[in-house]
């Protein structure tokens, strides 16, 4: 009996072992990129080139940092990315709020308010979930075109609504078929009428899932790179084109420390919306998925 | 004119139809039961007369109004459902108050009127908690107290106390009866529960398979079931049915039952001659358990009490009284017995039958014949 437990105690250490050393190696294998970025931003260009890849800074400086922000070239001009920031700030903040708030109706109406087809019409909605970028490229250029949005932060804007509906809609319906209906009914019996019981009752018991939504919408606009090169030009583009462009500008000599600092100013937002929200995006993404 | 009437209410979806034909019409004041087995409609009747669901023909009239196409805040009614339906992101306070905010009742109004219903519900040290920090007893409550203050003139009951444990169960029950005299409101109210049925309303609607079986006060549907599916829903334990053949006995007619080796014909004195089509044939003979007892000698003599000697295959004690079951024409029959009476499996016992109440149904229509 003795002997039995020890063997049993002796494979869980052996067990436990190799899934932290795994954990650990994985974590390793992730976070030395970001590693390498960092120290490289904080060095010195004579420093990149003398020393080694994983060495620490030994004069670290915020120049690079600088440089990325307001004077790298991005193609002809030379003025960083600030500019370019802004440019996506003012875009993904109305898209992301705009999709998750429609999301969040349509979702409403195709649990609470069911109408004949209401089914189907999900179906076809989730089939924009599968619908890759590039498919939508050209119909959508005409379309901005004809609605006289074309090359416009409200054209990019509208793109990434429509684009990211298919999402929050799926998002917003799973949570919502988890709400009893009665409470939908008490409501209408109390007098309230569709938005009023949107507002009223709905609304305040939607917080986990806006906050998967919004996290959601806000990775995906800020980091797509397709519709913003298609669709914006010149200095209207968001970020991450400028960041292609001042790592591509192939003039003079190549800045690995700005393209650095270049490229953790792009990354900067969504992290920052992962730490300060990560944790209701699990809880969010797992409601409903258990009772209770 | 009363203050719901419902006539000739249908409603089909996709081609099955799950009410055929309602009649049904209280009187102001009075409590209304729809009681049946699941599936039996009594849901879907109590959603179209909130507006919740729509009729597809007939009408359905609240007070003087025909409220058919009327949405469910015009209806003047107020509703508490199965599972409560509190808003979750509100105080009790502003569950109690939200339908008559959006009736556009004065702040000072609402505050007045909340008072006066956590004081008639005693819920006056609960008005600032999340519904998530009551118990259900509390939810309950909190549910009532809702409908209670808009005043309506019709209140509905989903089966409001299916969710709660047997023990509250009673003690809520007991409550919403006192509510309804206290305040003297109109109450439709929808449950399986037979015993509800019968301890709250004052009119039960007993329905099956999307029609009404029999509709009348509690003790009418007891004492005389319109038929075999009436009689054996309401009481507990169930009615017995026992198959037997009808014979000729004296003026009238008797029923012949075999228990063990004897054999007896008892008068049917409650047919009043209905039998006499009978003869010859077999009908389900109804009697119900609390008419099966032991012997008391003051009752003896009258003609519609008989008595036998049956032996026993099983006894059920239930505290106040015995559950003790005899074999009569190939059936178990339940019979109620005072516990110092009964006797042990395997003995004979001499059973008095009150056949004053017995009813008698036809096996193939299960139609009431006498």
């Amino acid at each position: 009996m003795a002997e039995m437990t020890s063997t049993r105690n002796t494979g869980q250490l052996v067990g436990r072992t190799i899934v932290y050393g795994l954990l650990v190696l994985v974590c390793f294998y992730y976070l030395m990129p970001l590693f390498v970025m960092v120290t490289t931003s904080l060095k010195s260009l004579d420093e990149i080139r003398a020393g080694n890849l994983l060495s620490l800074p030994q004069d670290p400086n915020l120049d690079a940092w600088g440089k990325a922000w307001s004077s790298a070239c991005t193609g002809v001009q030379c003025e960083g990315l600030a500019g370019f920031f802004w440019n996506s700030v003012s875009f993904v903040v109305p898209a992301v709020l705009m999709s998750t708030l429609i999301g969040a109706v349509n979702g409403y109406v195709l649990t609470m308010w069911r109408f004949r087809g209401s089914d189907l019409l999900f179906g076809l909605l989730m089939i924009g979930c599968f619908i890759p970028f590039q498919v939508v490229l050209l119909p959508m250029a005409r379309t901005l075109g004809a609605m006289g949005i074309a090359n416009s932060t409200t054209g990019l804007v509208f793109v990434h609504v429509v684009y990211g509906l298919a999402f929050t809609t799926l998002f917003f319906r799973n949570y919502y078929v988890t709400i009893p209906d009665e409470l939908v009914k008490a409501a209408k019996i109390d007098g309230a009428g569709f938005w009023l019981i949107f507002r009223r009752i709905i609304l305040p018991l939607s917080a986990p899932i806006i906050v998967v939504s919004i996290i959601w919408q806000f990775t995906q606009v800020w980091n797509d790179f397709l519709f913003g090169v298609v669709f914006s030009s010149g200095d209207r583009q968001p970020i991450t084109v400028a960041l292609n462009n001042l790592v591509n500008t192939s003039t003079g000599v190549k800045e690995y420390n700005v393209d650095m600092a270049a490229a953790i100013i792009a990354a900067l937002p969504t992290l920052f919306v992962y730490v300060v929200a990560g944790k209701y995006f699990v809880r969010g993404l797992t409601a409903g998925a258990v009772k209770g | 004119m009363g203050a719901l009437s419902i006539r000739d209410v249908r409603k089909s979806y996709q081609g099955t139809e799950i009410l055929k034909g309602i009649n049904l019409e209280i009187e102001k004041g009075e409590f209304l039961i729809l009681v049946g087995p699941s599936g039996c409609g009594k849901s879907t009747l109590l959603s179209m007369i909130a507006g919740l669901d729509t009729v597809s023909s007939g009408e359905i009239r609240i007070g003087d109004r025909v409220v058919n196409n009327l949405s469910p805040k015009d209806r003047d009614i107020a509703m508490v459902f199965q599972s409560y339906a509190l808003y979750p992101s509100m105080t009790v306070r502003e569950n109690i108050s939200f339908g008559l905010e959006i009736r556009k009742v004065g702040k000072a109004e609402q505050q007045k009127i909340v008072e006066r219903v956590a004081q008639t519900l005693q819920i006056g040290h609960l008005l600032d908690r999340k519904p998530s920090q009551l118990s259900g007893g509390q939810r309950q409550r909190v549910a009532m107290g809702r409908a209670i203050a808009r005043d309506p003139s019709l209140f509905l009951f989903d089966e409001p106390l299916s969710n709660l444990d047997a023990k509250l169960r009673v003690e809520m029950r007991v409550e919403i009866k006192q509510l309804h005299q206290r305040m003297g409101t109109t109450i439709v109210y929808v449950t399986h529960d037979q015993i509800e049925a019968m301890t709250l309303g004052d009119k039960i609607a007993v329905m099956k398979a999307g029609e009404v079986q029999q509709f009348g006060t509690p003790q009418q549907i007891y004492d005389n079931p319109a038929n075999l599916f009436v009689a054996g829903f309401m009481g507990s334990p169930s009615m017995n049915f026992i198959p037997a053949r009808v014979e000729p006995m004296g003026g009238g007619h008797g029923v012949r039952l075999e228990s063990g080796a004897n054999s007896y014909v008892f008068p049917a004195v409650s047919a009043n001659g209905k039998l006499k089509a009978w003869e010859g044939k077999e009908v389900v003979f109804g009697i119900r358990p609390e008419q099966i007892t032991h012997k008391v000698e003051s009752s003896l003599g009258a003609e519609y009490i008989q008595t036998a000697s049956m032996p026993i295959s099983l006894t059920e004690p239930t505290g106040p009284d015995t559950l003790v079951l005899v074999p009569v024409n190939g059936r178990e029959v339940t019979c109620r017995v005072h516990p110092a009476h009964a006797r042990a499996p395997g003995e004979k016992m001499d059973l008095m039958f009150d056949l004053s109440k017995a009813v008698f149904f036809d096996p193939a229509s299960e139609l009431r014949i006498a």
